[in-house]
């Protein structure tokens, strides 16, 4: 079992996670753009130290509808990542991608669907390879999993995640874009001992 | 005029007729309730994980299958219940994700699911209706002066149970 729970989270910690979201973002930033060809600006990320059982109501109203991108991680760090969009900005890059204009609205189709898990695959991958290169730890996502859905119960599982380790979770919101601001959010979900690993890695050992 | 009594995650609470008990967007988690439909007296539980004990964790009871489910019987008996009139509904337990193989996140709403049943068959109180697994959130309103269940789903007719 490992040593380290969020109940005891420092502000050195949560410094090397606002970094590693910066540089993380950063990444995720910048495949977006090449993929979508339009220049992005991003902001600093702000890290949240919250209680697990809050996480429904974080980003938004419990049930606002959001898209969730779900990947597990394994080798080096066990855990699962997410990256949530409010409806919004998932509508703004699936019309970029899609080629439609910006402000085009409707339900999403399959295609739309499956452009979307793409696209918060990128990002996801973009931010694990920033945590990958920072520790030297290799880390390898699975394929992406997506959820359309009320924020509660897409947060359910995040919420779940932290529920068995401790009482707190921790949510790291990045914004991107131009002319329209995209509001995302990571959730990093490393197994009990994995959080040690990353600490050690980053020699922060507890 | 009937009020609107929400619980959180990892929360519960009673509730009587007129009045309405809810919580919303219900993934991997279950909300269990308690009914007596003559005191028209009954609760909610919104917990996140099968069992207490397998957790160093475990002060927040309504967080647990097993300790939320204990004192929300408590708690309506106390408020008037009669234990054996007592019935329950249970809804929740998604599987939010596809996520293939035998992790944690893929049958935690199922073990969530389960541990409802059989903390239910230890207390011998009657489940007597259940809206659980699948793949989307659910949001449930317990009517107090019915005894009706409601559960809400995106782009899906509410149902009762």
């Amino acid at each position: 079992m490992g040593k380290f729970t969020l109940e005891e989270v420092n502000d050195v910690y949560v410094d090397v996670l606002r970094e590693i979201g910066n540089i993380g973002a950063g990444n995720a930033t910048t495949a977006v753009s090449s993929m979508l060809g339009i220049r992005l600006d991003m902001n600093v990320p702000k890290v949240a130290l919250l209680e697990a059982s809050k996480l429904g109501s974080a980003i938004c109203s419990e049930d606002e509808i959001i898209v969730g991108i779900f990947l597990e991680v394994q080798t080096d760090i066990e855990g699962s990542m997410m990256f949530l969009l409010k409806m919004d900005s998932a509508q703004f890059l699936v019309n970029m991608l899609m080629g439609r204009d910006a402000d085009h609205a409707c339900e999403f189709d399959e295609m739309d669907l499956s452009a979307l898990k793409e696209i918060g695959n990128i990002i996801a991958a973009s931010y694990l390879s920033a945590l990958s290169a920072m520790t030297n730890l290799v880390i390898t996502p699975s394929i992406p999993y997506i959820a359309v859905d009320m924020a509660a119960s897409i947060l359910s599982v995040p919420a779940i995640q932290f529920g068995q380790f401790g009482d707190n979770a921790l949510l790291i919101e990045t914004e991107f874009g131009d002319d329209v601001m995209i509001n995302g959010y990571f959730i990093l979900m490393p197994e009990q001992d994995s959080y040690d690993k990353i600490l050690t890695a980053l020699g922060l050992s507890l | 005029m009937s009020k609107v009594i929400k619980v959180g995650m990892a929360d519960l609470n009673i509730c009587k007729s007129p009045d309405i008990i809810t919580t919303i967007g219900l993934g991997s988690c279950i909300g269990l309730t308690f009914y007596d439909p003559v005191s028209k007296i009954g609760g909610l539980v919104h917990y996140m994980l099968p069992d207490s004990t397998q957790m160093r964790n475990n002060s927040n009871i309504a967080k647990f299958a097993d300790t939320g489910i204990e004192e929300l019987l408590r708690q309506v008996i106390k408020a008037g219940a009669n234990r054996n009139r007592l019935v329950s509904k249970i809804a929740g337990g998604a599987k939010m994700f596809e996520v293939s193989g035998m992790s944690n996140v893929s049958n935690i709403g199922e073990r969530n699911a389960f541990a409802a049943k059989q903390k239910l068959r230890e207390l011998r109180i009657r489940l007597i209706a259940e809206d659980t697994g699948l793949n989307y959130g659910r949001t449930v309103e317990l009517h107090c002066d019915t005894g009706e269940f409601y559960i809400k789903a995106i782009g899906k007719t509410p149902k009762i149970i």
